[in-house]
């Protein structure tokens, strides 16, 4: 479903991705495991047609994001690591316009939108402006949005970040049920080594922007001859801290604030 | 449809929500409207030319579209910023859509921000000719809002943060406005002023409303409409070109 080849991304001299390769099957539940700044984030966001590749070659199904967009819009549904959610509207709001841009029928879209709501317990605050929502509010928002419609692709970017365990757990079991029901494709990153230990079928780890081994956890595991897949990334990856390059997100939130008043 | 009724729908909200900003931003034109309008009011009586007020209105009318046009499109960054971006940007819906969307969005509200200074304007002593022109002035009012609107957008692909915000405002939003013709008479003009003048796409929408509020006119209302098309065409072309060119 998803093949990625010698990709490389480079912004200016700064090399994020370094000729990577990795494929994942229709159907398999693949965990993408990296520290901070490993380039993560920035291959999710080339397969998801955000950002084009520098060098080498990424297919979906058989199209290339970057050359047929639209195509590859049609196939994949992605939550985001940081926040995506319109702050100026509700809860209601944002999850039908996702609904309406996504081509859910209108019927399924208000069952789907009702079900979800109340799945991530936000069926009573559905007519509240998210920017009286607390972050963990906001990130089950996005995950109630982001399972709305059905793709043949879900792309998770560390999606249980700052969510409760409930939730968590309630998430997998969704996914696991549309994996199994639907043969979906699930492709995540995440920095819980448990999580992904629990749920990949497939896991691959990335480092400085190379990946340094594929397998399933028990393989990696036996590779490293560690206990638990927590040990086997230590292993692999070093236990130095990585620093990831700050975003002028506060810069900006109070130059709005002051553009509002 | 559907999506481009949701991305305009989404615009709308966020603009009725905003009260706070819906008042501020009347602000500066109430205040050109009386510093400039009753200040200059007689030194124009005297110099022949009639009522500033009713000369100045439409000028201000067009002052406060291109201001909420042009911020309207420019909101993307913000967008950019907070993340929306991306939600629209990875969902199967295609540019020219979200472009349009958001230009018919962004002119709906700078063409309800135009009416609002239209009828402050009145209460400052703006009378227009007639009512008859109503609907024509509204489809005109929309017509310079899509237009700014669009540009704003187009800028706006092109920032990643409000850096050049400054930039843009005193290198583009305020030498479009001064020097449109919103203050002053378009006869007469030194050469090089009335060559700026005519390539400012403001002068003709402003040029447009004078013809229809107050019935004067300097370069008739078939040329400013024709040229606010063209323009208005180019900037949504472009700016759903480089929009296609984001990268997040």
């Amino acid at each position: 479903m998803i093949k990625v080849k010698n990709l490389t991304k480079k912004f200016g001299d700064f090399t994020a991705v370094d000729d990577i390769s990795f494929e994942v099957g229709t159907g398999e539940i693949f965990g993408f495991l990296g520290p901070n700044g490993a380039g993560k984030s920035t291959t999710i966001k080339i397969l998801t047609t955000l950002l084009h590749p520098t060098k080498g070659t990424v297919t979906l199904n058989g199209h290339d994001p970057a050359r047929e967009p639209n195509v590859v819009r049609n196939l994949f549904g992605i939550i985001f690591q940081d926040p995506s959610l319109d702050d100026e509207l509700t809860a209601w709001e944002n999850i039908e316009f996702h609904g309406v841009l996504y081509n859910v029928p209108k019927k399924i879209r208000r069952e789907r939108n009702e079900q979800l709501l109340k799945f991530v317990d936000l069926w009573d605050r559905k007519d509240s402006l998210v920017k009286e929502f607390s972050g963990g509010m906001r990130r089950r928002l996005e995950i109630a949005r982001g399972l709305l419609h059905h793709p043949k692709i879900i792309f998770l970017d560390e999606p249980t970040l700052g969510l409760d365990p409930q939730t968590r757990n309630h998430m997998w079991t969704y996914l696991k049920e549309i994996n199994k029901n639907e043969g979906t494709t699930i492709f995540f990153s995440t920095h819980y080594m448990e999580e992904a230990e629990n749920v990949a079928q497939k896991i691959a780890i990335i480092d400085h922007g190379k990946i340094i081994q594929t397998g399933t956890a028990e393989q990696l595991k036996i590779k490293t001859n560690t206990k638990s897949l927590e040990e086997a990334f230590l292993a692999l990856t070093g236990k130095g801290i990585r620093e990831e390059s700050a975003q002028p997100m506060e810069q900006m939130r109070m130059m709005r604030r002051r553009w509002h008043k | 449809m559907e999506k481009i009724y949701i991305l305009w729908l989404r615009q709308i909200k966020r603009y009725l929500r905003s009260k706070s900003r819906i008042v501020g931003s009347l602000a500066q034109p109430m205040l050109f409207l009386i510093a400039m309008g009753y200040g200059f009011g007689s030194v124009f009586k005297e110099a022949g030319q009639g009522d500033y007020i009713n000369f100045l209105a439409p000028g201000i009318i067009g002052m406060s579209i291109i201001f909420t046009g042009i911020f309207t499109g420019i909101e993307i960054i913000w967008d950019r910023q907070f993340g929306f971006l991306k939600e629209m940007m990875v969902a199967p819906v295609s540019r020219m859509e979200i472009m349009i969307g958001r230009t018919l969005g962004g002119g709906t509200i700078a063409t309800m921000q135009g009416l609002l200074v239209l009828f402050i304007s009145m209460l400052f002593g703006f009378h227009p000719e007639g009512w008859a022109v109503v609907f024509l002035t509204i489809f005109v009012m929309f017509l310079v809002a899509l237009l700014f609107t669009a540009l704003g957008t187009m800028i706006a692909s092109l920032l990643e943060d409000m850096q050049g915000f400054q930039l843009i405002m005193n290198f583009l939003v305020m030498p479009l406005f001064f020097l449109s013709g919103a203050l002053f008479p378009l006869e007469g003009l030194p050469t090089t002023l009335a060559i700026i003048a005519k390539i400012d796409p403001l002068s003709y929408g402003i040029d447009a409303f004078r013809i229809l509020l107050i019935g004067e006119g300097y370069y008739g209302l078939g040329t400013d409409i024709l040229v606010m098309s063209v323009v208005t065409v180019i900037f949504t072309a472009l700016g759903s070109y480089f929009f296609k060119k984001i990268q997040i």
